[in-house]
């Protein structure tokens, strides 16, 4: 259930610097387009991440980082899925916060997305995952181009109501494992509708994962978002 | 009654103001800025785990220890590098004073991300050239030394710097894994100041020795259960901090 098809930039676009890689490469081209995926605990940041590599490796060069709390479960989930080669994820340790490495202090991330392009030539995407944390963790804009914000139905359907940052200003709201909606009582119709108050003109997509190609309209997000971004260098 | 004005009255200006900066050493000091260190413990994650740091008293006794060692060999290698020692000698004397390749690669690590930020903050050829001298990174101390000078400071800024730094991170870090009463930990780090203080300026008299006699001439203390417990540190499946 895709609410709105608006694939325009938001925010401040091609800001991301933060002593990183230049949006222009050498050669012209423009360097690889970085999105990050944040949300709560458990609302499938990493099993989106898994099922956007296998929906896009074939027509995109990816990388994924990932920003654990006191663990390298993310890295080490997708290195089991087999869903990159190897050289391919990061793990960034985080000092048990994530939030600090992703918005206020991003010079880890910002070597891991360096490392990656020096490792396996230059790239068209890099997925950033943060490590589940509270509502308020927002990426720095000079890590990522764009951010997407996972929630589930299971975290209690007055999620959207609650707003934050995360809800309110990612570029994409994800409202994840609506497979559960009956069993937790979650009424995604409202979910939607809050979701939508909150966030102005501003996408979001119910989703399962469950479902056969689930991410389908995430990728499809993210596919835009990277061709708007090569469209202007 | 008539409004009065302000007695307040400034004067004429005091002379020149004196030229010597300090708020840009407060900008590096600050342990906000970003260039990588909040995920790191300085061992005192291992410490913790160890049951050698328990409290503020422990803490303290952690901090002292580690100034002394670890810490006044980064103040003298930061006040070398700030003082225009070479670069590549002073990583060479940084590498051959830390035995455990953990604690080696940490220090490169956070060499790396201090001259990525630094580099945006303070541009200068000479972090430029650091920069393309060790793209892996150099040991930390070395940085810091040369971005002090980028950003216009001296040899004991750069020296006050790495003192403190030696145990302002275990600090706070003990904050965090021990739910340790952040006014006792900033009680901690005042009751050490005047060890740092003391700590730089020794740490600056070595460095200023080491344009006749070499980088020998930098203390070489070394603290072997930090060394060791890096080491066992880096292996630990589950932890907090990267080091
Ligand atoms: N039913 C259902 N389960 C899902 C869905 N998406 C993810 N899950 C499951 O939810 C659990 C958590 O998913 P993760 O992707 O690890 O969540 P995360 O947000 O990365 O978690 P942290 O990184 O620990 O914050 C896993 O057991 C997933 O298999 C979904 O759409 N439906
Ligand atoms: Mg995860």
């Amino acid at each position: 259930m895709h609410l709105h098809h608006d694939t325009e930039p938001h925010g401040h676009h091609g800001a991301a610097s933060g002593g990183g890689h230049p949006p222009v490469r050498p050669d012209g081209t423009r360097r690889a387009l970085r999105v990050g995926l944040g949300g709560p605990v458990g609302s499938g940041k990493t099993a989106t991440v898994a099922a956007l590599c296998g929906a896009l490796r074939d027509e995109l060069s990816l990388a994924v980082v990932t920003n654990d709390i006191y663990t390298r479960e993310d890295a080490e989930f997708l290195l089991r899925e087999g869903v990159l080669a190897p050289e391919r994820i990061s793990a960034v340790e985080t000092g048990a916060c994530p939030h600090t490495a992703i918005r206020d202090d991003i010079s880890a991330n910002l070597e891991a997305v360096e490392d990656l392009e020096d490792a396996n030539g230059p790239l068209d995407l890099v997925l950033v995952e943060s490590g589940g944390d509270n509502l308020t963790a927002t990426f720095s804009r000079g890590l990522v181009d764009a951010q997407i914000f996972v929630i589930d139905v299971a975290g209690g359907d007055d999620v959207p109501r609650k707003g934050g940052p995360g809800i309110t200003t990612a570029d994409l709201l994800v409202v994840n494992k609506t497979d559960l909606a009956p069993y937790v009582g979650a009424d995604l119709a409202r979910m939607a509708a809050d979701a939508r108050l909150r966030r102005g003109g501003l996408p979001v997509v119910l989703q399962s994962l469950r479902a056969p190609d689930g991410v389908r309209e995430v990728a499809a997000w993210v596919g835009a978002r990277r061709a708007a971004w090569v469209a202007h260098p | 009654m008539a409004a009065t004005t302000s007695a307040y009255d400034p004067g004429p200006p005091p002379g020149p103001v004196p030229a010597a900066p300090r708020a840009a050493l407060l900008v590096l000091a600050d342990g906000r800025f970003p260039a990588g260190g909040h995920a790191h413990s300085g061992g005192v994650e291992e410490a913790v785990a160890a049951r050698r740091v328990v409290d503020g008293a422990t803490l303290e006794a952690f901090c002292r220890g580690r100034l002394h060692t670890a810490g006044l060999v980064a103040a003298a290698l930061a006040a070398a590098a700030a003082l225009g020692t070479d670069p590549v000698a002073l990583d060479r004397a940084a590498d051959a004073r830390t035995p455990s390749p953990a604690l080696r690669a940490t220090a490169r690590r956070l060499g790396r991300q201090l001259l990525r930020t630094a580099r945006a903050t303070w541009p200068h050829p000479e972090l430029d050239a650091l920069a393309s001298a060790f793209p892996r990174g150099a040991h930390q101390p070395v940085v810091l030394g040369a971005v002090v000078r980028a950003a216009g400071l001296d040899g004991a800024d750069a020296a006050h710097c790495a003192a403190y730094e030696s145990v302002s991170g275990p600090a706070s870090a003990a904050v965090r894994l021990l739910g340790l009463d952040p006014c006792d930990a900033t009680r901690v780090l005042a009751a050490v100041a005047p060890a740092v203080d003391r700590t730089g300026a020794e740490a600056v008299r070595a460095a200023l020795r080491v344009p006749e006699s070499g980088t020998g001439a930098l203390p070489a203390a070394s603290a072997p259960l930090l060394e060791i417990g890096a080491e066992a540190h880096a292996g630990w499946p589950v932890r907090l901090f990267a080091s």
